[in-house]
């Protein structure tokens, strides 16, 4: 992955909030999500190892869901870290490809890169790891769309009609 | 559905809950299992600790991926003659509409079970079932007692 020295657009409004990228997600906060790194179009976050991230109970093995948050969060950061204008985004679809298990006890880094942003969409590659980059747990592809609440004010999704 | 051996004693709602709750993840998620007329239901009670997005507010995306994984491992349990955990090898989800702040139900179907991989199809809804807010397409290996997979 390139453009490590190349600052996010939004860098000002990503650094003066860089700590609510993740904590203001609550989700994000119930698995201790950490943002490690960010640059343009690229994040990095680490998903720290918890009993309760466990996928299978035999092994200590991560859920794959885990895996997957952790995957679909970051390619989120990356898109926010690619982006002019602030915007709001939703995950279109997402692909994992599962390499191998996680190596129970360890830490597991995410890295994704928002290679490609179009006006409505922006497509994302991301890898899972734990000690190796080249080693990869899972890798991710995943479409978000941006602007994807419109006009709409918060809540809006909420109004009997939208149901 | 045919008679469990290996993981599951029985195939009743109270067997597949427990065993549902030995799976960290889907306990720490929340995951319910509701079994009626030897149809398999998994349920999502809302949580705040579920959101994703908390301007909308939605559900993680991550979370609405994780329940429709773990509903699709559990209907692998219950069909096949498992003696360790189906592990996946690929998911494709597709989000369909935000995940409101309400309960998420979700349902898998095998698509194809071969000797070692299974292609599983699930679909999550919330207060309209002809209304899905995401699918999900998965490969899972099987690891049953005739195949050498695992």
């Amino acid at each position: 992955m390139t453009d490590e020295t190349r600052m996010p657009p939004l860098l000002d409004l990503l650094g003066a909030h860089r700590d609510l990228l993740l904590d203001a997600i609550p989700h994000a906060k119930a698995l201790g999500l950490e943002l490690v790194d960010i640059f343009y179009a690229n994040a990095v976050v680490k998903l720290p190892y918890n009993e309760q991230i466990i996928g299978n109970p035999e092994t200590g093995v991560v859920h794959g869901g885990a895996v997957t948050t952790l995957l679909d969060n970051v390619s989120g950061v990356a898109v926010f870290c690619a982006i002019e204008e602030l915007t709001s985004i939703a995950t279109l679809d997402l692909r994992i490809d599962y390499m191998r298990a996680a190596t129970p006890g360890k830490d597991i880094t995410g890295h994704a890169h928002c290679y490609k942003l179009t006006r409505n969409v922006a497509f994302v590659r991301g890898v899972a790891y734990d000690d190796d980059i080249e080693d990869p747990i899972a890798t991710s592809a995943g479409a978000f769309m941006m602007g994807s609440d419109g006009t709409r004010k918060p809540g809006a999704n909420l109004s009997e009609a939208k149901l | 559905m045919s008679a469990p051996t290996g993981l599951l004693s029985k195939l009743d709602q109270s067997s597949l809950q427990s065993f549902a709750d030995q799976i960290p993840y889907a306990k720490f998620i929340g995951v319910e299992v509701q079994m009626a007329g030897g149809e398999l239901t998994c349920k999502l009670p809302f949580k705040d600790m579920l959101i994703g997005n908390p301007s909308l507010p939605a559900l993680h995306g991550g979370v609405v991926s994780a329940f429709l994984e773990t509903v699709a491992i559990l209907q692998l349990i219950c069909d096949i003659e498992a003696d360790h955990l189906p592990k996946p090898i690929n998911i494709s989800i597709d989000y369909l509409r935000s995940a409101k702040p309400v309960n998420t139900y979700a349902r898998a179907v095998i698509t194809k079970q071969g000797r070692r991989v299974a292609n599983v199809h699930a679909e999550a809804w919330q207060a309209d079932k002809t209304r899905p807010i995401a699918t999900l397409q998965g490969h899972f290996l099987l690891a049953r007692r005739d195949a050498a997979g695992g």
